[in-house]
């Protein structure tokens, strides 16, 4: 049984508790980035943080995202824990040399001698017009890079445990958060994570068809869900959690019981999350499938900042529900 | 100044020499087809940069480097043999064969790896710098460049980083005249690189290479004001006696060039320095060329002799001991086809 106190607590402030208490714990876990010490952060995730800890665990950087990363690599090797903050998820065009040619591959390039204890904390996706360049799903580039843990959470709950956790491994994560859930507010046990760091969730129980995804896109498979439901039709909704590592066991035993599978992701379609995740399921899950394993995903274009093409561009729960009905019609 | 063995001149003599000696031996190793693979970039011709500012460094620093980084390593004590071993891709070297001439690195020695990506390894001497200040390390860190990282962005970032925090790091740029086939004068308006640094408020000097002595003299100032929190950056010049890499015949540049740059041959102007001050002649030097050469052919004949790395080897180390581990392709094939 699943100890502990439930609370209600936003997205932002769980995070912001996350790193809070880590620190509080260990002395050697610090935050590297733009506007995180003075300013709180873009988003507000390490408001207040600055008094309690100091300037020495809130390096308010110049804008250098590279070196940002760069440094935080190096002060990894060499004893500490940093959290570095990329303000937009888009800026790994910047940094993606330090983070895919040095975090990822230093410790099996000097044979295992050097690891790279690191978060780099960032936040991706649509939601606020805010455009083709800060408005992207960038996993999929994170996720094609091995050596870079991938942590991708969905509610506060999730927000606060996978980053207590990814802040005691010893290996560079990748942890990216959704702009678009950081006022969400949610019921949250932070006392005892729901399940552990590296599993998949059923979020909710169904018989005919297993839908899985990850990040913002779990509260809109969980509303098509429900239009489902009055349908009569029972959808399992699975949310991933981290995409490295990736619980194919969970889905692969969903998928089995179900006989249908969809995947959703708010990145484009094209070489995405979602094409790794159709590919496994129908390698793996071959002789359960009734249908081909559907994938919904971000249109393959960049995002506009009109809200009407932004949010068209991208799965909608409307969508999700249709095709499912088709699917099973 | 003394020049008894043991003076200072004759143990940066004695490191140079085994720098040279190693180089030689690697170029014999490629002939041989023993290496893996080409890309080895021999640092001939730069044994003053390695030897002058790693005499200036304590047990405690720490360091990264580009690509061509042999003889700095060997400057801070890397052991020839698992050197050797690792430009050969064997088991028994620094990194179990996984890295390389180019991305070679041992933590207890404070190497924080060799860089492929120019200007890559750069901000990581910032992190270091950070962690020693807040651990109250009385260390430094310093990073190893060539001249074709002078026009990398990440160095500036970097270099801003270090002033603006005071942190306790060294940047070192090994100017040996071509970034690959390309000349610092057809790469810059402004070969004076040592202006930039200065620019950006870091402690910047410039010396002459083929000066073994003024490179650690000036060396030796830097590291000191970069333990007390003034960063520095320090330009040496000399010149690359070969091509890029082991494929490259220098076609770019004339015999006249070649023949000129080679003339800087800082072992030639330390062994004259040391023959000119006395208390050693040139039989004990020669006799001295003969011993690092027997240890340095030892290096071949164990590189080629060692093992490889088991196949087995390919998945460990891209997580840490202990983590979820990525699945094998025949795992998969075979639960996948077990299923058809």
């Amino acid at each position: 049984m699943r100890g502990g106190t439930v609370t209600e607590i936003t997205y932002r402030d769980a995070l912001r508790k996350a790193l809070a208490d880590a620190m509080a714990e260990d002395d050697t876990i610090f935050v590297i980035g733009e506007e995180v010490g003075r300013y709180g952060g873009a988003y507000g995730v390490t408001k207040d943080l600055m008094p309690r800890f100091g300037a020495d665990r809130l390096l308010d950087t110049p804008i250098s995202e590279p070196a940002i990363v760069g440094a935080a690599v190096g002060a990894a090797m060499t004893g500490l824990h940093p959290v570095a903050e990329l303000m937009y998820v888009d800026f790994l065009g910047l940094v993606m040399d330090q983070l895919a040619n040095q975090a990822a591959k230093i410790r099996y390039m000097f044979g295992g001698q050097i690891g790279v204890p690191m978060v780099l904390r960032t936040q991706g996706g649509t939601g606020r017009s805010a455009g083709a360049q800060h408005s992207q799903s960038l996993e999929a580039w994170v996720m094609h890079t091995p050596g870079l843990r991938l942590v991708m959470p969905a509610t506060a709950e999730d927000a606060y445990h996978l980053l207590r956790h990814s802040l005691t491994l010893p290996d560079p994560v990748v942890f990216i958060e959704h702009k678009a859930l950081y006022a969400r507010k949610e019921q949250a046990n932070l006392e005892t994570p729901p399940v552990p760091w590296g599993k998949a969730m059923v979020r909710r129980a169904g018989t005919d068809i297993s839908i899985v995804t990850y990040s913002r896109m779990v509260h809109t498979v969980l509303a098509a869900a429900e239009t489902l439901a009055k349908a009569g039709i029972a959808a399992e909704v699975i949310d991933l959690r981290t995409l490295n590592p990736l619980d194919m066991a969970t889905v692969v035993a969903s998928v089995e019981r179900t006989g249908r599978a969809m995947v959703i992701s708010e990145g484009v379609l094209t070489a995405g999350v979602t094409a790794e995740l159709a590919a496994r399921i129908s390698e793996e899950c071959f002789d359960y499938l009734e249908d081909p394993v559907v994938r919904v995903a971000g249109e393959d274009i960049p995002v506009a900042v009109s809200p009407a093409l932004e949010s068209g561009s991208i799965p909608s729960s409307g969508l999700i529900a249709e095709t499912v009905e088709r699917m099973l019609a | 100044m003394t020049s008894l063995p043991n003076s200072p001149l004759y143990e940066l003599y004695r490191m140079m020499r085994r720098i040279r000696s190693f180089e030689e031996r690697v170029a014999e190793l490629y002939v041989r087809g023993q290496t893996a693979g080409s890309m080895l970039h021999l640092s001939i011709g730069e044994e003053g940069a390695a030897a002058g500012v790693c005499a200036a460094m304590r047990p405690q620093d720490s360091f990264t480097t580009h690509h061509r980084g042999h003889g700095i390593f060997l400057a801070r004590g890397a052991e020839p043999k698992r050197m050797m071993a690792e430009i050969a891709g064997k088991e028994a070297g620094y990194c179990h064969g996984k890295g390389g001439s180019m991305h070679i690195a041992d933590r207890t020695l404070g190497h924080l790896g060799a860089n492929a990506i120019v200007g890559g390894g750069i901000p990581h001497v910032v992190g270091a710098g950070i962690s020693y200040k807040r651990l109250k390390k009385d260390a430094i860190s310093a990073a190893f460049f060539g001249d074709g990282a002078m026009h990398q962005g990440i160095l500036y970032e970097s270099m801003n980083m270090a002033a603006l925090w005071d942190l306790p790091v060294l940047f070192v740029c090994v100017n040996n005249q071509y970034g690959m086939g390309t000349r610092v004068d057809q790469a810059t308006r402004v070969p004076q690189f040592e202006l930039r640094a200065a620019a950006l408020g870091l402690n910047a000097k410039s010396v002459d290479g083929e000066d073994v002595e003024a490179v650690f003299h000036t060396a030796q100032e830097l590291t000191d004001a970069a333990r007390a929190g003034h960063p520095g950056f320090l330009v040496v010049s000399c010149f690359r006696f070969y091509g890029h890499g082991r494929m490259d015949k220098s076609p770019y540049r004339s015999s006249e060039e070649e023949a000129a740059g080679r003339a800087r041959d800082p072992v030639k102007h330390a062994r004259a320095a040391l023959l000119e001050r006395g208390g050693v002649d040139s039989a004990a030097l020669g006799a001295l060329d003969a011993e690092i050469g027997l240890e340095m052919d030892a290096t071949l004949d164990f590189a080629a002799a060692a093992a490889p790395p088991p196949l087995s080897s390919m998945f460990r180390d891209v997580y840490a001991v202990g983590q979820p581990e990525p699945e094998p392709l025949r795992t998969r094939l075979e639960r996948v086809l077990a299923r058809a």
